[in-house]
């Protein structure tokens, strides 16, 4: 009886972004004006529209349904009323403004040139990981050895919003999209993964640990999470040097487990840090599944408790992730502190080169392949718009062409030399 | 019979206090919580409350008196009932709440204890030779030497910024960063909350984005929580990056034991720091060596782990008044010279290290005393050239006897140093246990100078 009631409020409940029923509950959570109105948000979401509208008309309730019409009306022009108001008026804190504005005008709205180069820097993720992982099966890559392939539209879209050499970004070990999407040479990253003295960490990081401080992009860290708190002193240090600089910092739904990535939110937003918390769910912690780990499985609410905003973002659709990332910019380039994405994804292979994957079935991926694939919908769109299957075929073949080189490079570059085992274990000489 | 008031100990390691201000005279009718006094200690000022009842009978030790040693008595109540039998007769309020926490009651059994831990010589390092001659000498207490270094580094370079528990606001749980927020402001000066793992990792990140943080821990016990973004974050980046991405970070705050803290506040970790290639692990012991090592720490490219001692906070001794006073990292120094016997040490160590060298000049063997300095890189050949004069060698260590920094240079002399061995190198460590509470066995757990002088008349064959 007990355990069948509690599962009873948690599916009534589930999905409606902690507006919790009072009476079911027994409490009320006290977000106290929330002026993101379900309906705008749920369209098209069945088990969405069937939630209720429990709010008590408590004062603060009124003014927030209000104002929540407002973004409706408009829903073709800019979220500023909602974040403007979110961030003026303490009564109108609202953890889903941002996922409003996003809701109003989900997809960006990018110029075909735009995605094309969209679709190419996807392609050129998609076809070196396969690359990487065929590498690896003939032993030229060793290690741990953690594959993008499926995930791609997050790192293109999100990266695409940012300053390039202006902007920090930090990921965890799966780094090698990112860095692909900061326009960082391929070569010097796949000499990198053979561990030859050409790589980009001259043969010393491997494929977790990555750099490029001239493109701003901080790695490549191996322990789940603590890209998180490095992520926020980036942050700091644009806040502190008043750049208008913003850090991204990327982590897994497996990272979002780990203490620090909250004592980070707690920081980030007291002292109003210029950070997007990127959460790359793409279902599994290594093995085990997001409802196997995970207590609060809606990663973009976990911010509620630091007040920080929060956006569920459809992380397999280029321009979905473009305008959310165009939204969450805004927010924080404005002074405003962090924000919380989620981007729901996913990620074709195991998660490193030695996992089986046995933890999910064949179907379940090929229904993702299927439908789902950010490459795919990217080219459906295009052509769509009528670019030419030639054109799309002229760049596939061109990136297969720099994969190949870059493979070939870093085949045949040397290792490094052996005096490189004693270099920079310190800058300095004492 | 008059109740005694006694100089309160207000904190664990407090020795003696300043009585800055009598509240009452004699005469005064008292109850139980009526602030009598003020008193100051080189962290705080504190409230001195009446517990008892009664009439104040004399005021022994006039306000703006210094030194005044814990205790003396330096009041007296006469009670309603003058056959009472005396009790301890006051305890502090605390009005600031050290980092320690829980000042204790006064008692004479604690103050005794507490004077009984403290070493007992004045010893002082040797003036360091390479000063040039008629240098003015500031005398400084550790404490100020660390803020001073701080702010002259914080003076010339705007990205230096210090963040921690209580740096700011507060002034510092053990005052170490006092005047650095008014100076400063709170741009530069950061009060974290309690959140080790977070701040650690927030400073490395910002040491990798440009600045240059000076991260305080309360205490290096508290820096187990953040030890990963020490190790992992701080100290391979530069090496996994190929040199790309630095991280020029200062984690510091007072490391080893302090004073009746118990096991979980009493720990050295210099051993563990100065494990890790990447890192720079610096152990000062007096005023010079504390502002010199800083500031270059500050300076340096490379991560630096700067291990401060709460016991040495409040001990003074001379800076050399230079504008520019920076002194080399991983550069041992001989304290005081001699020819018999090399004995080793570092941080709090060297103090009790000069205390035995003094007892034992009095029998006649003359030792030399070496104080490391930087753990990491450790000075071998200073170490080495001591023992080719000497021929025999001790490490002092504050610190676990297991996989120590006295093993290390154990093995040092072993494999580098062994033709000039006419004894085994042996060592003097605290006891291998987690440190006990219990004044007595505290005692028994660490070292002290009697401990190293009988291990040097051990070498000695005396």
């Amino acid at each position: 009886m007990v355990p069948d009631n509690r599962i009873g409020i948690h599916k009534r409940f589930a999905d409606a972004d902690l507006r919790c029923e009072p009476v079911a509950l027994g409490y009320r959570l006290t977000l106290r004006s929330d002026p993101t109105e379900p309906e705008a948000a749920r369209k098209g979401n069945p088990d969405l529209a069937k939630s209720p509208r429990p709010r008590a008309n408590t004062p603060a309730a009124k003014p927030a349904a209000k104002r929540a019409a407002r973004p409706t009306a408009t829903a073709s022009g800019s979220a500023e009323p909602i974040i403007a108001s979110s961030v003026a008026d303490e009564a109108a804190f609202a953890l889903r403004s941002l996922q409003q504005a996003h809701a109003n005008n989900k997809r960006y709205d990018a110029s075909d040139e735009e995605l094309l180069k969209f679709y190419e820097q996807m392609v050129l993720i998609r076809r070196f990981e396969e690359k990487a992982g065929q590498l690896y099966g003939l032993g030229l890559i060793g290690g741990f050895c953690h594959l993008y392939i499926g995930q791609e539209a997050v790192a293109v879209g999100l990266q695409s919003a940012l300053k390039e050499g202006h902007d920090s970004v930090i990921t965890g070990y799966r780094d090698h999209g990112h860095m692909l999407a900061y326009g960082i040479d391929p070569k010097v990253i796949m000499a990198e993964l053979t561990g030859r003295g050409a790589g980009i960490s001259r043969g010393k990081g491997g494929s977790m640990h990555m750099f490029s401080t001239e493109h701003k992009f901080y790695g490549g860290h191996g322990i789940v999470g603590a890209q998180v708190p490095l992520g926020a002193g980036l942050a700091f240090a644009h806040k502190y040097r008043n750049d208008g600089g913003v850090c991204m910092a990327y982590f897994g739904d497996g990272a979002s487990n780990q203490g620090q990535v909250y004592e980070t939110f707690n920081m980030a937003a007291l002292w109003k840090l210029p950070i997007i918390f990127v959460v790359e769910n793409n279902g599994y912690a290594m093995g085990t599944a997001v409802k196997r780990g995970s207590a609060e499985t809606h990663f973009y609410r976990r911010g509620t408790a630091f007040r920080i905003p929060g956006m569920d973002v459809n992380g397999m659709d280029v321009l979905e992730v473009r305008q959310a990332a165009e939204v969450a910019l805004e927010y924080v380039r404005a002074g405003n502190g962090p924000v919380l994405m989620e981007l729901k994804t996913y990620r074709y292979r195991g998660h490193s080169m030695s996992d089986p994957a046995k933890y999910r079935s064949r179907e379940e991926v090929q229904e993702m392949r299927d439908n789902h694939d950010p490459i795919e919908g990217a080219k459906a769109e295009l052509l769509k718009r009528g670019v030419t299957e030639e054109k799309i075929k002229e760049i596939d073949k061109r990136i297969r062409q720099v994969v190949a080189e870059s493979a070939d490079f870093a085949e045949t570059s040397p290792e490094p030399d052996v005096a490189e085992l004693y270099t920079d274990v310190l800058v300095e000489t004492y | 019979m008059a109740i005694e008031l006694k100089m309160p100990a207000l904190s664990p390691t407090m020795e003696e206090g300043t009585l800055a201000k009598w509240l009452v005279k004699a005469g005064d009718e008292v109850k139980s919580g009526d602030i009598l006094a003020e008193i100051e200690t080189d962290k705080a000022t504190m409230e001195f409350e009446a517990i008892d009842e009664g009439t104040i009978g004399e005021i022994l030790v006039a306000e703006g008196t210094e030194g005044v040693k814990v205790g003396t008595v330096i009041a007296t109540i006469k009670g309603d009932d003058d056959s009472a039998t005396p009790a301890p007769a006051a305890a502090p309020a605390v009005e600031q709440k050290a980092a320690e926490s829980g000042a204790p009651a006064v008692q004479d059994a604690k103050a005794k204890a507490a004077a009984a831990i403290a070493p007992k010589s004045d010893a002082k390092p040797a003036a360091d030779p390479e000063l040039p001659a008629g240098t003015t000498m500031v005398p400084t207490t550790v404490r100020e030497a660390l803020r001073d270094a701080m702010a002259e580094e914080m003076r010339t370079d705007d990205r230096v910024f210090v963040m921690g528990e209580e740096v700011a606001e507060y002034q510092g749980a053990y005052k170490v960063t006092q005047g650095l927020l008014e100076e400063f402001g709170p741009q530069r000066v950061i009060d974290t909350p309690i959140t080790e793992y977070g701040f650690a990792g927030i400073g490395a990140g910002a040491a990798m984005g440009g600045l240059r943080p000076v991260i305080e821990f309360m205490t290096f016990n508290f820096a187990m929580q953040a030890i990963d973004h020490i190790i992992n974050s701080a100290a391979k980046t530069n090496y996994m990056s190929g040199g790309q991405m630095r991280c020029p970070i200062v984690f510091r705050g007072p490391n080893g034991a302090a004073s009746r803290v118990g096991a979980q506040h009493s720990q050295n970790y210099g051993p563990w720091y100065a494990s890790v290639p990447g890192l720079v692990v610096i152990a000062p012991y007096d005023s010079a060596d504390a502002k010199g090592l800083l500031r270059a720490a500050i300076r340096s490219e490379d991560p630096v782990v700067f291990l401060e001692n709460e016991l040495v906070y409040g001990r003074t001794f001379d800076v050399p008044k230079l504008d520019d006073f920076v002194l080399p990292i991983g550069k041992a120094r001989i304290v005081r010279p001699g020819n018999d016997v090399t004995i080793v040490s570092y941080s709090i160590g060297v103090g009790f290290a000069l205390e035995a060298a003094e007892t034992l000049a009095a029998e006649g063997i003359d030792a030399e005393v070496i104080d490391l300095r930087t753990l990491r890189p450790l000075d071998k050949e200073t170490v080495l050239a001591s023992l080719a004069k000497t021929n025999r060698l001790v490490v002092a260590e504050e610190g676990f006897p297991v996989c120590s920094i006295a093993s290390e240079i154990i093995s040092i002399c072993m494999e580098e140093g062994f033709d000039h061995l006419d004894a085994p190198v042996l060592r003097v460590c605290d006891e291998d246990v987690p440190l006990p509470y219990a004044a007595n066995l505290e005692k028994l757990a660490l070292i002290d100078a009697s401990k190293i002088a009988a291990t040097v008349r051990k070498v000695c064959y005396r």
